[in-house]
C-alpha cells in the first residue's frame, strides 16, 4: 500500500509507479462498481485535514483523507451542513475525496443538487504525475473547462483527487415529514411530484413500497416548517406530521437505505421519476426489493447477485430512459456483467481520449467502470 | 487581444467553400453577403469586431451535422453563436472562419411538469423557457441580465448566471441533458431527463466550454415550481465596508435570500436615473435583498433581515409593499449595463470573482486604480457569491481611453486572483481574458485543458483564439 503522507509525495508516487494502481481514499467503497486489478495500492488517506472553513462565505475546503465523520461535526458547529446529504451507506469513515470521486448524493439532491453541483474546486495528481489544480474557492467561477467538475464523480480513473473545495449552506432550523399511507407506487410518485412541482421547496421525496408510506420533507425556519407541512399534507391527504426529531432520524435512514433488507447485490438507479413504478414492477419479477427517493428518481434494488435478473433490470432501466450503478455485489459478479450503461462507440471513443488526456499510461484504477 | 491569421490556404478557398455550404444547405440559411454578415461582426463585446467568411443558419440537427463534417474535412474553423449577447467577445468571428448561428434552432420540443424538464433547441431565449411554463406555475431559473435576448445554447456554452443563482445555481445546476454534435459529425446524447449521469460528467465538462468542445442542437433543462411569491428590499449604506459586513452577518445568520446584490454610489445613480425605481442617492453603498415564499413568510424573512441590517445603521431602508415596487427595483439592477451607457457610451463590464470576506478591500483598491488611470468606474456585484461586475467607462472614439480601460480592466482581474478569486463568474474567458489566464492557472494546468480540448477538436477548428492563451 502506498500511503504518500501529502501531495507533493503523492506525486512522486505516481511519476514512479511502473504498473497499474488501485486509487482509493480510505478503502470504503471498494465494493462499488468493477473489482480493479492492480500490483499497488495507492491510497489518500493519510492526506487529512480541514484547510479552510469560512462559514459566512459558505465555503470549505479539504484534504482528500479527511473524513465524512469530521467535516459534518465541522459543518454543525456552525449551524451548517453538506448540502448534497452524502449517504452514509458506506460508513462516516468515507473521505472527502471517495465522496468526491463518486458524487452519490443523499434525499436533498432532488432540490440541492449533488456534490457536483457544489464543488468550487479540486486539486488532483495526473497520471503525468502533476499537481494540478482546477476552479477555486469562490462560488462562481466559470474560468477555463471546469475539469473539477468532471473529476467529481470519475472514480479515480483520470486523476488522483488530493484537496477538494466544497459550497456549504447552513442547516434548517427545523424539519417537517408529510406522511402518506397506503398509497401504490403509481400514487405515491404521483403524490412526489405534486409536491416536488409545488411552491413548497420539499427538499426530499421518498416512497417506501414495503409500508407503503410516502415521505415528503420540508426543511426551513420553524414557521415555515409548520406552514408549508400543513398545505402539502392539506393539498395532499396526508395522514401524520412528523417533527424534527422523528424526520431527521427518518431521513438518516433513507439516506443510507436502511429500509432495505442487506441483499447481496445493491443497485442504485437514476431514472425520469415517471418511469420508476415500471422499474419496481420488473424489479419485483426478478425478486428484488425496492425504495425509491428524489421523488421517483433515484430508486435503490436489492437482491441475489443473479446475472440473468442483471441484464433483465438493465433492459429495463434503459428502456426507461434511466441509467444504474452496480453498488455491492461479489467480485466475480461485477467483475462479469455491466456495472454501468454501455455506452455508443462514438462516447466509448472519446471517452478513451480524454482519459488518455489526464492518465496517458492509464494507471489509475483500470477497467474500474468498463470491461476494455 | 491578437486574432489569429487566417489560414491563406482558406481564404484562397473562399468561394469555392461558400459553393460548397451552397451544396449542402437551403439558400437561405446561407450569408456571404458584405451587407448581411456586417451584424454577426461582433457581438456583446462590440470592441472587437471581425468579419466572418461566412454565416450559417441551421434549421435543424441534421444541417448541424452536415456543416461539421464540412468543416472538418476542408479544415475551416467554426465560430457557434446564439443571439451574440457574449460580455467576453465568446462569439467573435475570425476572417476565415464560418459563423454557426443557431437562432433558427429556437423551438420548444416537450415540457414535463410530473417529472419537471423541458427539452428546447438552442435558439431557444432563456425568458421564452420560462414564458413557456409560467401558466403552469414554473419557471426556468438561471437569469442573466441579457434574458431578453440570450439564448439557452449561448447560456450552456457560458455555464450563464444571473441575479438569483445564489438560490438557484447557475446554468450548470440546471441542466439534465444535451445533445452534442462534435467535429466529426458524430451526435453524442449526453445526461437524459433525469439527475444524476452515469460514467464521466460529460455535461458538468460541456458545460461552460465556451464553443471548444461542439454544437448543441438540443437541450434538457430543469424547470422548477415557482415560489408563492417574492419580495425585494433596498437598504443603504454609508459605506462599502459597511454593507459588506452586513451581507457576512445576513449569511452568518443562517439566511440565504434568493438575490442579494450590491451597488456602489457611481452605480446606484445611474440606476436610478435610468429606471426611477427609488434607489437612495445619498448611499454609498446599496444592497438589493429578494426572499421568497408566501406572503407571511417573506414578511418573517424580510423582518429577521431588517433586524441584521438595522444594526449596520442604514442610511435608508425600504421593504417593497407591492410587486410592481419589486419589480421597479429589479428592473433598475437589471438595466444597469444600459444605465451605465446612458452616462459613458462604451464601458467595459468586468466579471471577476473573489471572496466575499475581501469585498470591501478590493472596492477600496479598483477605487484607488480608477483615479490612477482617470476613468471612472461603477460596481455592480452579486453580494452573496462574490461575483464583482466592475463597470469601467471610457471613449470609444479615443484609442489611448480604450487601451487604459483594457489595461485597467486586467488589473482588476489581476487583483482578483490575487485576492484568491478568479478571472469570471459568469461571463467565460472568451477573447478578453484569454491572455490572462495564466495568472490564474499553472502552464501544466492549461496544458491539460488543452489535451481535453484536443480530445474532442484535434485540430483546433472549434471557436479558436478565445479561452486558451495563444501558442
Amino acid at each position: 500500500m502506498l500511503n504518500p503522507m501529502n501531495e507533493t509525495e503523492l506525486a512522486e508516487e505516481v511519476r514512479g509507479a511502473t504498473g497499474p494502481l488501485l486509487v482509493q481514499g480510505r478503502g470504503t467503497k471498494a465494493s462499488v462498481l468493477r473489482p480493479v486489478q492492480a500490483a499497488q495500492t495507492l491510497s489518500t488517506a493519510a492526506l487529512t485535514g480541514i484547510t479552510l472553513y469560512s462559514p459566512h462565505e459558505l465555503v470549505m475546503s479539504a484534504r482528500a483523507g479527511t473524513t465524512l465523520a469530521e467535516i459534518e461535526a465541522t459543518l454543525a458547529e456552525k449551524g451548517q451542513h453538506m448540502i448534497s446529504e452524502p449517504t452514509h451507506l458506506f460508513g462516516a469513515g468515507q473521505s472527502i475525496g471517495g465522496l468526491t470521486a463518486t458524487n452519490f448524493a443523499g434525499p436533498r439532491r432532488v432540490s440541492g443538487g449533488a456534490l457536483r453541483d457544489h464543488v468550487l474546486g479540486v486539486r488532483a495528481v495526473n497520471g503525468f504525475g502533476e499537481a494540478l489544480q482546477f476552479g477555486g474557492r469562490v462560488l462562481k467561477n466559470v474560468t477555463g473547462l471546469d475539469l473539477s467538475k468532471f473529476l467529481t464523480g470519475s472514480f479515480g480513473t483520470l486523476a488522483v483527487i488530493t484537496e477538494v473545495t466544497f459550497k456549504v449552506l447552513p442547516a434548517a432550523e427545523e424539519v417537517g415529514t408529510v406522511v402518506l399511507r397506503g398509497q401504490d407506487t403509481e400514487a405515491a410518485v404521483a403524490a412526489m411530484s405534486a409536491a416536488l412541482g409545488s411552491p413548497f421547496s420539499v427538499s426530499g421525496a421518498a416512497y417506501l413500497p414495503a409500508t407503503r408510506e410516502t415521505l415528503l420533507r420540508i426543511e426551513d425556519f420553524a414557521s415555515s416548517v409548520e406552514y408549508r407541512c400543513r398545505r402539502l399534507s392539506a393539498q395532499l391527504g396526508g395522514a401524520d406530521i412528523l417533527d424534527t426529531a422523528a424526520s431527521q432520524a427518518l431521513w438518516q435512514d433513507i439516506r443510507d437505505c436502511r429500509p432495505l433488507p442487506q441483499g447481496e447485490a445493491l443497485w442504485r438507479i437514476s431514472t425520469p421519476p415517471s418511469a420508476a413504478p415500471g422499474i419496481l414492477r420488473v424489479a419485483e419479477t426478478l425478486g428484488l426489493e425496492g425504495m425509491l427517493d428524489w421523488g421517483g428518481g433515484l430508486v435503490w434494488l436489492t437482491g441475489p447477485a443473479d446475472t440473468a435478473a442483471h441484464a433483465a433490470l438493465c433492459r429495463a432501466v434503459r428502456q426507461a430512459g434511466g441509467v444504474w450503478w452496480l453498488l455491492r455485489g461479489p467480485e466475480p459478479f461485477r467483475a462479469a456483467v455491466d456495472v454501468l450503461p454501455p455506452e455508443p462507440p462514438a462516447l466509448a471513443a472519446l471517452r478513451q481520449r480524454v482519459a488518455q488526456a489526464f492518465d496517458p499510461r492509464g494507471l489509475f484504477n483500470p477497467l474500474k467502470l468498463r470491461a476494455a | 487581444m491578437k486574432l489569429l491569421d487566417p489560414k491563406p490556404e482558406i481564404m484562397a478557398r473562399q468561394r469555392k467553400i461558400i459553393e460548397g455550404l451552397r451544396a449542402l444547405l437551403p439558400q437561405r440559411a446561407i450569408i456571404a453577403d458584405h451587407i448581411s454578415l456586417k451584424p454577426y461582426e461582433t457581438d456583446g463585446l462590440s470592441a472587437y469586431r471581425q468579419m466572418p467568411l461566412a454565416v450559417v443558419l441551421p434549421e435543424d440537427e441534421s444541417q448541424v451535422v452536415a456543416i461539421m463534417k464540412f468543416c472538418a474535412a476542408e479544415g475551416v474553423r467554426v465560430i457557434p453563436r446564439g443571439a451574440g449577447t457574449s460580455l467576453s467577445g465568446g462569439a467573435l468571428p475570425l476572417a476565415d472562419a464560418i459563423v454557426v448561428g443557431m437562432m433558427r434552432m429556437n423551438r420548444i420540443l416537450e415540457i414535463n411538469y410530473a417529472d419537471r424538464y423541458a427539452v428546447v433547441q438552442p435558439g431557444v431565449t432563456n425568458i421564452a423557457i420560462t414564458k413557456a411554463v409560467e401558466e403552469q406555475k414554473f419557471f426556468y431559473a438561471p437569469d442573466p441580465s441579457s434574458q431578453l435576448a440570450c439564448m439557452i445554447g449561448g447560456n450552456v456554452a457560458m455555464n450563464s448566471g444571473g441575479a438569483h443563482c445564489l438560490k438557484y445555481g447557475v446554468t450548470a445546476n440546471n441542466l439534465l441533458g444535451l445533445r452534442l454534435v462534435t467535429l466529426t459529425g458524430d451526435v453524442l446524447e449526453i445526461g437524459g431527463k433525469h439527475a444524476d449521469a452515469a460514467g464521466y460528467d460529460w455535461l458538468g465538462l460541456i458545460t461552460g466550454s465556451e464553443g471548444q468542445l461542439g454544437i448543441f442542437s438540443e437541450i434538457t433543462v430543469r424547470i422548477l415550481a415557482s415560489p408563492e411569491g417574492a419580495r425585494a428590499m433596498l437598504v443603504g449604506f454609508s459605506a462599502n465596508e459597511i454593507a459588506g459586513a452586513c451581507v457576512d452577518a445576513i449569511i452568518s445568520s443562517g439566511i440565504i435570500p434568493v438575490a442579494l446584490e450590491f451597488m456602489d454610489r457611481p452605480a446606484i445613480h445611474a440606476c436610478e436615473a435610468f429606471a426611477h425605481a427609488g434607489y437612495p442617492l445619498d448611499a454609498e453603498a446599496l444592497l438589493i435583498i429578494e426572499v421568497e415564499g408566501s406572503e407571511a413568510e417573506q414578511t418573517e424573512m424580510l423582518g429577521r433581515i431588517r433586524e441584521i441590517c438595522e444594526r449596520f445603521h442604514p442610511v435608508s431602508l425600504r421593504v417593497s409593499e407591492t410587486a410592481e415596487e419589486s419589480a421597479a427595483i429589479w428592473k433598475g439592477r437589471k438595466g444597469a449595463f444600459g444605465a451605465v451607457g446612458r452616462i459613458s457610451p462604451d464601458y467595459l463590464c468586468m466579471d471577476g470573482t473573489i471572496p466575499t470576506s475581501r469585498l470591501a478591500e478590493v472596492l477600496r483598491r479598483i477605487g484607488e486604480m480608477s483615479a490612477s488611470y482617470g476613468l471612472q468606474v461603477a460596481n455592480i456585484f452579486h453580494a452573496g457569491d462574490g461575483n464583482l461586475h466592475p463597470l469601467i467607462m471610457f471613449d470609444a472614439n479615443n484609442p489611448e481611453s480604450f487601451g487604459k480601460a483594457e489595461a485597467f480592466g486586467a488589473d482588476i482581474l489581476r487583483l482578483c486572483v490575487e485576492a484568491g478569486g478568479c478571472l469570471t463568474g459568469e461571463h467565460g474567458v472568451g477573447i478578453e481574458k484569454r491572455d490572462l489566464m495564466p495568472t490564474q492557472f499553472s502552464a501544466a494546468e492549461l496544458a491539460q485543458m488543452r489535451r481535453v480540448k484536443s480530445a474532442f477538436d484535434p485540430d483546433w477548428l472549434l471557436n479558436p483564439a478565445k479561452v486558451f492563451p495563444l501558442c
